[in-house]
């Protein structure tokens, strides 16, 4: 459905097989598919966890945690069942690349959940989809079917003596649900509230079982580690910052699509080389990294690696890959604003600062750019926003506070063009959105 | 109240996938809303009894997620995203010229109940903006123009 | 497990493993503040008011929801917590409306008392607030949207606490909102435990709301006079032209054997007391009609009557009957006064449980019988019969509350599925009356098998499952009587630690039973026979037993039962008797109401009710709890003092009835405040000062001295007592009773909204039947 694009830096290892019939088992089977699986089921369940910490794979949903790590927090033996979990929630504004994995090789998640699975000593996997992505769960649904059908998964796989079931989830619209407590909430079928913590979803997860949840993409990497090696994978990226992944450029760029690109890949390149440079011919005003949470960079801060530590050195977040890139005719405080709209209205309302804090800040966002703002207002932002910075309940409120600070102090002389009566800059004609 | 063969069968299904009934909730209701056209009481009640839950527990449930409804809405719901990456590229125009084109407002029903419109949050369309879903079908890379030839191809489906 | 050691603002703290933070931080004295935090409830971490510093932590934690750690090192208190908190009511003054002038909640809610703490002067929002109508829920539940600050403690307190599950939250985000489970209002259990349990003035009652000021309010600690439970509540009161009116109900200082449990009666229920038909003056029937007259009149004459009767014919032609809801210092009185006055036994009250079987087969044992309090801590409950969810809701919730804190193991053994089930490791239906024979089995009688229906396997292996448990609570309802106590009882002995409950219906059933209103019986199950130091005390009382409450009925149809004094009963409605049978006897009636027994009258006492006089009350468990007078109505007089004044009218010495010390017969004239709870206080101090602190022949005080020292099982602390704790009484010492009859046992016919005459005369019980459609079908009459 959606189109796929190319570019010559590109190192393709997740989107190997994208354009080329593999959601179609056979031809899966033809492009090396499940032969990682089968190479896990011979090894024992450390030699995998260490292999995975080994490649540097770090987490794709965005925190960047590494992946063998949190394989090696579940706990060897447990009362209660273990689970993974694939996070394919996939609701970052600037995000959309796990679409383009369900779409094209939904077998690589299952034998990424597969082989989590192995590692940690569980025995059933489910894989959550997000509710707008039915078509894509359809496909999904029909390829866990088919790998039932020929005895991938389920009872004795491979011959292995070994049990695995995998199943199909889906969501029903929320982005907070993209969180992991907050995911599993919804899986038990609750209210996607997200849970206390500690005690981590490593050690009581699922139904009060130890569960690694994982995103899509991160357990996509996973059959490409174990068939070509941790060394392979790390040395494709940056230090500690293993193999590639797929960045997913929009905005105002003349080729914006999902790129896969090695780890540390220079971003103004990545904005002026792979993504065609600004439409229209406009000039470059900022860049959002890494989904909408993450702080906005500006021109003269984006000749960085895109990888999680030289990233977070620039001050903001390599976050999910999602590479947002802004002209000079966007209105910063019209972007603010609608930022905010977002975690507004995804706000779970479970805490104080999160719930009564973006909606205060969506309020004041939006008299201001109708023009009736007040100087105060400024400094009324930031400080609404530092006090939910690091006090809210999930990372929700953060992933609001973040972005927000930065527009103001990167862009206050924006906000105060906006000040006494005068009409927006850079207005277009629009009405404001209904959304509420 | 009746589902079709599919659900059933789907709903047998899934409630062998976990270990307590509740957790096929969420899908589960996505799946009947999209028989049912809406989440009404009857339909409430029933998988409510199914799940051994209150229909309170299952209406909190339900008002907790966007895609959820209690109220009824049109053949085809326009979803037009509005988020950062589409509004760069013109998302906020395209909402307004559906809302135009269809005399309705964000979650109104055209009188005939055709259509829908709804403004919504990022669907994952962001490399592909502006991008706008009807019912599950994605469209992208929509102008002003291609979304009136969109728009036209479901008011001929009926 | 072991202690754990933390230093909190510089203080060392040794804390049991598994402590939270927040109440580490208590157990010093260091108060962290918090919104969604309550103790026993699931943890939230919602309201982020609790954050500390934990030194090794980047960010603040949730005192509320962080386990101590060894060599934990927090700060409480710091520019940086105090700004976190700041911001945190400053978010949450945004949308509030700020309506405390007129808020119920205002003077006693924690928001208003975290802003004066945390200071938010500065509103820093010029938008407008988001705004909602309030809504009525239900009769007494009211729910004002833009007060509430999303704490979930009523969600909470409604599922985990009382298992109802009629709030949940409905939405996300900002437009989350508390709501009921059935559309816009509530199907529930009525208690009420969401409005006392909410911290600021989001959910009112609907029988308080806008009535008055916290601060114009006084306060008093007493005990509910519904069912026998005994919870304690904590009434307020202001002054009206009639004297003190309740007008509210709670027991938000969480002290008492039920913590801060009410159920419907306990919270709204007391508004019988200020009904308009209560009677405020005495009435003497005076050509047929009942016509108002005099206090002085009217004794006189009940003196004059009662003295000739027992001059002619004895004191067998008077029959007395007596209450489940007066106080054991009433009770006793009452009966001492027939037999050492009168010189009758025959007296007699409304039984709902066979407490002489119960008391004579734990004769001898000590601390067999369980008080409400071991039902909360017990390691496993046996429930035999009852529906204590209906019934004794405190008893239900002690059950629950166990079950869900502690783990503690419930069988439930029941002819319906009763709602405890849920709570049940395991529940055994039975067909309606085996619960005899269940207790049969468990005492080792197989053939009872018979009558259980199920599997021989799966009940042995209950009887089996149930002897490997220690410290069980045996609970069973009046269902059980006679030898299927004795069975049960035997059964017990061999389950180490296994302590007992019977379940009896009203306020002060139990008191009744313990204080001798039997024909029979004298207090502490003693057969009238032998009187032992009651004799000697009392001097000459008759020793053969007298009639029960129907053969009293027999006898007044047959024309010997002259007169009939009745206390605070209603026997005419509750045993069908046919009024006519008492057209020849003079019948006297102390009542708060015009009941179907007092219409028949030939002189009516308005009497005072529980929460208008002083005294002690003994719960179905066996808890002594002192009752302390709050409201009042002008007109009205306790029993205790109608009692000593028509002795003193019968021209009997008062002081041999009542012990009264120092006093004078002119003390009779006044009530010194003794009724007013005035003389508890005095108490206090008297008695720590080794002083005598008998005042009037009206201070119940004097009577409970009698009471303690002749009534088995009440040598309880008094001390603890006048402090307002509860005190268990038991059955150790008792007499050895007589069997009585079975039949006079007859259950209440209440439920949650219904409790007897009293429930009768409430407005709040009445409305929320209404609106259940849950009509009374059938009056029914207390005592
Ligand atoms: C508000 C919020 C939304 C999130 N949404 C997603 C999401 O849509 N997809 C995802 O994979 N991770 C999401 N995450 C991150 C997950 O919580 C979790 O860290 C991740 O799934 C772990 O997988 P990884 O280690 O493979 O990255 C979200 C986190 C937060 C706080
Ligand atoms: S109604 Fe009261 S108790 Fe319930 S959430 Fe609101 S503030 Fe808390
Ligand atoms: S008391 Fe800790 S977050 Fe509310």
């Amino acid at each position: 459905m959606a189109d796929l694009v190319s570019h010559s830096d590109e190192v393709k290892i997740v989107s190997r097989r994208f354009g080329q019939g593999a959601a179609n088992l056979d031809r899966y089977l033809e492009l090396d598919g499940y032969k990682a699986v089968q190479k896990a089921l011979s090894m024992q369940p450390d030699d995998i966890i260490n292999l995975v910490k080994n490649s540097g794979l770090r987490g794709r949903g965005g925190a960047g945690f590494s992946t063998g790590m949190k394989w090696s927090f579940v706990p060897k033996t447990a009362p209660k069942p273990k689970y993974v979990l694939c996070n394919g929630d996939e609701s970052e504004p600037g995000t959309c690349k796990d679409r383009l994995i369900f779409e094209h090789d939904p077998h690589s998640v299952i034998e990424g959940v597969m082989i989590a699975a192995l590692a940690v000593g569980s025995q059933a996997g489910y894989i959550y989809i997000r509710g707008e992505y039915r078509y894509l769960s359809n496909i999904m649904q029909k390829a866990i079917a088919d790998a039932y059908a020929r005895g991938f998964i389920g009872k004795n796989i491979f011959g292995s003596g070994r049990d695995l079931e995998i199943y199909w989830h889906g969501g029903a619209g929320a982005y907070e649900v993209g969180e992991e407590s907050a995911l599993m909430e919804s899986l038990e079928g609750k209210r996607g509230i997200p849970r206390i913590r500690p005690p981590f979803p490593a050690v009581v997860g699922l139904w009060g079982g130890p569960t690694v949840i994982n995103n899509a993409e991160t357990l996509a990497s996973v059959p490409h580690i174990l068939l070509g090696g941790a060394e392979w994978y790390a040395g494709l990226g940056t230090p500690k910052n293993g193999g590639t992944r797929l960045f997913c450029l929009s905005g105002n760029l003349n080729k914006p699509g999902v790129y896969e690109l090695p780890m540390g890949y220079n971003l103004k390149k990545m904005i002026e080389e792979v993504g065609g440079g600004i439409a229209n011919g406009r000039k470059l005003k900022a860049v959002v990294p890494g989904g909408s949470s993450t702080p906005v960079l500006l021109p003269n801060e984006i000749d960085v690696a895109m990888d999680f530590d030289s990233v977070a050195k620039a001050g903001s977040m390599l976050g999910s890959g999602g590479v947002v890139v802004l002209d000079d005719t966007t209105c910063m405080v019209k972007f603010a604003l609608r930022t905010i709209k977002f975690y507004q209205h995804e706000s779970c309302g479970w805490c104080i600062p999160c719930r009564e804090g973006t909606d205060w800040l969506k309020k004041t966002l939006t008299r201001f750019h109708h023009g009736a703002g007040q100087k105060k207002d400024i400094d009324n932002i930031q400080y609404l926003a530092e006090n939910m910075l690091g006090r809210t309940f999930c990372p929700l409120g953060d992933a609001a506070a973040m972005p927000t600070i930065a527009f103001v102090k990167k862009f206050r002389q924006e906000f105060e063009d906006h000040l006494d009566g005068k009409p927006c800059p850079y207005e277009k004609n629009v009405a404001e959105p209904a959304l509420a | 109240m009746k589902f079709s063969e599919e659900f059933e069968k789907r709903f047998a299904d899934m409630l062998t996938h976990y270990p307590t009934k509740r957790s096929c909730l969420v899908p589960t209701l996505l799946y009947a809303q999209d028989e049912a056209g809406y989440l009404s009481d009857e339909v409430i009640a029933e998988l409510a009894g199914r799940l051994e839950l209150t229909e309170l527990d299952v209406r909190n449930v339900i008002s907790y997620y966007s895609m959820l409804t209690t109220k009824p809405r049109g053949q085809y719901n326009v979803q037009v995203c509005t988020n950062i990456a589409c509004m760069l590229r013109g998302g906020e125009e395209l909402l307004e010229h559906c809302k135009k084109k269809l005399g309705i407002g964000h979650k109104g029903t055209t009188p005939d109940g055709q259509f829908s419109l709804e403004e919504v949050e990022c669907i994952g369309a962001c490399s592909w903006a502006p991008a706008v879903q009807v019912n599950y079908d994605f469209h992208e890379n929509l102008t002003v123009e291609k979304m009136d030839k969109v728009l036209a191809g479901y008011q001929e489906k009926k | 497990m072991a202690d754990v050691n933390i230093t909190v603002d510089g203080k060392a703290v040794k804390t049991p493993a598994g402590t939270l933070l927040i109440e580490a931080c208590k157990s010093v004295g260091i108060e962290v503040p918090s919104f969604c935090y309550y103790p026993n409830l699931s943890l939230q971490g919602a309201c982020r008011m609790c954050l500390v510093k934990v030194e090794k932590m980047p960010k603040l934690q949730t005192a509320c929801t962080t386990v101590v750690a060894e060599g934990m090192i927090v700060t409480t208190d710091s520019d940086e917590i105090r700004q976190a908190r700041k911001g945190m009511v400053e978010l949450l003054l945004g949308n509030h409306p700020l309506d405390c002038p007129v808020c119920d909640a205002g003077g006693e809610c924690e928001l208003q008392d975290m802003t004066f703490s945390y200071g938010a002067a500065e509103s820093k929002y010029i938008e407008p607030k988001n705004h909602r109508e309030e809504q009525q829920w239900s009769p007494v539940v009211f729910f004002d949207r833009p007060r509430c600050i999303l704490c979930y403690r009523c969600v909470r307190v409604c599922n985990e606490g009382m298992d109802v599950a009629a709030l949940g939250v409905q939405n996300r985000g900002v437009s989350s909102i508390i709501a009921p489970n059935n559309e816009d209002h509530l199907e529930c259990e009525e208690c009420g435990m969401c409005i006392d349990i909410c911290p600021v003035g989001a959910l009112t009652s609907g029988s308080y709301r806008y009535k008055t000021r916290p601060w114009e309010m006084n306060h008093v600690g007493t005990v509910c006079t519904h069912c026998g439970d005994g919870c304690k509540t904590t009434l307020g009161v202001r002054r009206a032209d009639t004297g003190m009116e309740i007008v509210r109900g709670d027991n938000r200082d969480k002290s008492g054997i039920n913590n801060d449990f009410l159920c419907i009666k306990g919270r709204y229920a007391f508004d019988f007391a200020n009904h308009q038909d209560r009677l405020t003056q005495p009435l003497i029937r005076k050509n047929g009609q009942l016509t108002p007259a005099t206090w002085e009149e009217a004794f006189e004459l009940i003196g004059k009557k009662f003295s000739a009767i027992r001059e002619k014919d004895g004191g067998q032609a008077i029959g007395v009957i007596g209450s489940n809801h007066t106080t054991n210092e009433e009770n006793y009185l009452l009966q001492k006064f027939a037999r050492v006055v009168l010189g009758s036994n025959n007296i007699d009250h409304h039984r709902t449980a066979d407490f002489p079987a119960f008391a004579a087969a734990l004769r001898g044992r000590a601390n067999a019988t369980a008080s409400m309090r071991d039902v909360y801590n017990a390691p496993a409950v046996l429930l035999i019969g009852n529906d204590p969810t209906e019934k004794h809701p405190l008893l239900a919730w002690q059950i629950r509350s166990n079950v869900r804190l502690h783990r503690s193991r419930l069988y439930v053994v029941n002819s319906q599925p009763i709602k405890l089930r849920r709570q049940a490791a395991g529940f055994q239906l039975i067909p309606a009356g085996a619960e005899g024979a269940f207790a049969a089995f468990l005492a080792g009688e197989d053939a009872a098998l018979a009558s259980l229906g199920g599997s021989k396997d799966g009940w042995t292996a209950l009887r089996d499952k149930l002897k490997t448990e220690e410290n069980l609570v045996i609970v069973f309802g009046s269902e059980l009587r006679e030898g299927d106590i004795t069975a049960l009882v035997k059964f017990g002995s061999a389950v180490p630690g296994a302590k007992f409950l019977a379940l009896a219906d009203y306020a002060n059933s139990r008191g009744a039973a313990d204080m001798g209103l039997y024909p029979d019986l004298l207090p502490g199950y003693l057969p009238v026979a032998e009187a032992g130091k009651f004799h000697q005390e009392w001097g000459g009382i008759p020793s053969a037993p007298g009639l029960s409450l129907p053969e009293m009925a027999e006898s007044a149809k047959a024309g010997k039962l002259k007169a009939l004094y009745v206390v605070g009963a209603n026997p005419i409605a509750r045993f069908g008797i046919d009024p006519f049978v008492f057209s020849k006897s003079f019948v006297v009636v102390q009542d708060m109401f015009l009941t179907e027994t007092a219409v028949i009258a030939d002189v009516v006492l308005p009497a005072a009710n529980a929460y208008e006089k002083s005294g002690s009350v003994t719960n179905t468990s066996g808890d002594l709890q002192l009752v302390k007078k709050a409201g009042e109505v002008t007109g009205t007089k306790g029993d205790f003092e109608m009692i000593v004044r028509i002795a003193d009218a019968m021209g009997f010495d008062v002081r041999q009835l009542v012990p009264f010390g120092r006093g004078t017969r002119a003390d009779m004239g006044q009530t010194r405040g003794a009724q007013s709870g005035e003389a508890d206080r005095h108490a206090v101090w008297l008695e720590a000062n080794g002083l005598e602190l008998k005042m009037s022949p009206f201070d119940p005080m004097a009577i409970l001295d009698e009471i303690q020292r002749l009534v088995p099982g009440y040598n309880i602390s008094r001390l603890a007592l006048l402090s307002g704790n509860d005190q268990q009484t038991n059955f150790a010492a008792s007499g050895p009773a007589v069997a009585q009859k079975p039949e006079l046992i007859v259950p209440a016919a209440d439920g949650l909204f219904r409790s007897g005459t009293l429930g009768r005369y409430s407005h709040t019980l009445h409305s929320v039947m209404e609106n259940k459609d849950r009509q009374p079908s059938e009056e029914v009459a207390a005592d």
